[in-house]
């Protein structure tokens, strides 16, 4: 067991290099430069709410930054790997499966909590420790549920452009989802017979997809740090889908023939 | 010159030349491109639309929407374009924005110190009605855009019932403590017999002591706006 876990942490530190030498530390600082002099400039043309716009701005820029870091990270590192043949050579040596998958997994969920923990900073700027915390801690859970499903999709698609395009589907979908529920269930919503199929057929989509509207919110940000329930509410699903996602790629790992 | 790229030298002449054209062309475009007037402000998103566009991200989608309704109508401190503004799309462009954000004060700061400050009666009205339906659902959070609408009923269209109509709404349906005496108290303040500049000093003054201003771009706004008055009311004593 011990060295199964040694296997897995060797193969997490390799992803993590990894990272470090593709150029991602730029990108990240690229894209923290670009956001908060984009939420400066906007800031200027505001008459009022300066600052909430310049934080929810800041927010939302680096939340949808560090997802599409962290995917397209992900999607190509795990392609590349498999067209170099990476994945049978760590296989010819004594590691499982389940080793190599859980370990590059770890290893890209550990480049999301810091990427979290980086994206985080600059928000300290203007808002409350407590409430920074609260953000970055579910932004880091959001960023290990797109390594999952990014790791999940590059596995199983083994193509680079319809992996990033499920990873980013699943994730719009995750945050808008809510909204298409609160709509198709609204008082301007038809009561017919096919309306009641839609607003079925999304119900059960729903299940399948994970709340993200719920989580990492910029309201924790702008007008109160949420309470330890309604913070749980938003971070543990996420937590329970990642875990989902790491399974089912698991499954197909462990199904394909190599 | 690295190891993986040739000398630009190499590159051929009808190449730069293509490049060069397409920039142009580029920038041509974009200069010469209009830019958006007061009339083009297309209809509001409709019920949760603007909920949906956010992708979860109400608070900041709601703040942009207010700067891109802001587009139409703030070039170069041009109020004439507030006037050709289509006023029932912006309200309900303001209703769209403040349903995506509640907590946000920016639509009800804009309709009552932009919107409802236009030299048109019809239009002043429509913005200082939505304030008052905005109100409704929210007293204790939304009184001051109330106050404002109270002073600019009785002193811009100087119709006392409309802003007694407000003063009351605002002493029958807040309940909060936070909410101060002098706001509860607006009647006397719309009946006393003093001028619009008295009257937005104490309204401003009575904000700041609440501290109800803590925004630096509201407060010059605000001191901007105080300024103006000013001048327009000593002007006008002077003819």
């Amino acid at each position: 067991m011990p060295a199964r876990l040694n296997s897995a942490a060797t193969l997490a530190r390799f992803a993590l290099v990894e990272a470090r030498r593709s150029g991602l530390p730029w990108l990240a600082v690229a894209a923290l430069a670009a956001a908060i002099a984009l939420a400066g400039f906007l800031s200027q043309l505001a008459l009022t709410e300066s600052l909430s716009l310049q934080v929810s701005v800041v927010a939302a820029l680096l939340r949808a930054g560090a997802v599409f870091v962290i995917a397209s990270h992900v999607a190509a590192s795990t392609l590349r790997e498999a067209n170099d043949k990476g994945i049978e050579l760590a296989l010819s040596m004594p590691l499982s499966r389940s080793a190599y998958y859980l370990g590059r997994l770890a290893g890209f969920a550990a480049l999301g909590a810091a990427l979290a923990a980086v994206f985080s900073l600059p928000l300290l700027l203007w808002c409350a420790p407590y409430a920074v915390l609260c953000w970055g801690v579910s932004l880091a859970a959001e960023t290990v549920l797109m390594a999952a499903a990014a790791l999940f999709f590059s596995s199983a698609l083994a193509q680079l452009a319809p992996a990033l395009a499920a990873s980013v589907g699943l994730y719009l979908l995750g945050r808008a989802i809510g909204a298409i529920q609160a709509i198709a269930s609204g008082p301007l919503a038809a009561d017919s017979a096919a309306q009641q199929a839609v607003r079925r057929s999304l119900d059960a989509v729903a299940l399948l997809v994970p709340r993200l509207d719920l989580a990492t919110r910029s309201e924790w940000l702008l007008y109160a740090a949420p309470g330890a329930g309604d913070w749980l509410r938003g971070v543990a699903p996420l937590v329970v889908y990642a875990a989902l996602l790491a399974a089912a790629g698991l499954f197909d790992f462990h199904r394909r023939n190599l | 010159m690295t190891r993986d790229h040739r000398a630009i030298a190499e590159i051929p002449w009808p190449v730069w030349i293509a490049l060069a054209l397409c920039l142009v062309l580029q920038f041509a475009w974009r200069a010469t491109g209009p830019a958006p007037s007061a009339e083009d402000l297309p209809s509001a998103p409709r019920g949760g639309m603007l909920r949906l566009a956010s992708f979860g991200e109400p608070a900041a989608a709601a703040r942009l929407a207010m700067l891109y309704v802001q587009a139409f109508d703030l070039h170069a401190n041009n109020s004439l374009a507030y006037r050709r503004l289509d006023y029932a799309r912006l309200v309900a462009w303001l209703g769209a924005i403040l349903d995506a954000d509640p907590r946000s004060e920016y639509p009800l700061f804009a309709a009552a110190r932009v919107y409802a400050e236009v030299p048109d009666e019809g239009r002043a009205r429509l913005a200082l009605e939505f304030i008052y339906e905005e109100f409704s659902k929210d007293p204790n959070r939304r009184w001051p855009w109330l106050t404002h609408a109270a002073l600019l009923a009785r002193h811009r269209l100087k119709d006392l019932p409309l802003a007694l109509r407000y003063a009351s709404a605002i002493e029958q349906r807040t309940t909060s403590d936070a909410v101060p005496l002098w706001a509860r108290q607006m009647k006397i303040f719309i009946l006393e017999d003093m001028n619009e500049l008295e009257a937005a000093k104490i309204l401003l003054g009575g904000l700041l002591a609440a501290g109800r201003i803590a925004d630096p771009a509201e407060r010059r706004f605000l001191q901007g706006r105080l300024d103006q008055l000013e001048r327009r009311l000593r002007g006008g004593k002077e003819k």
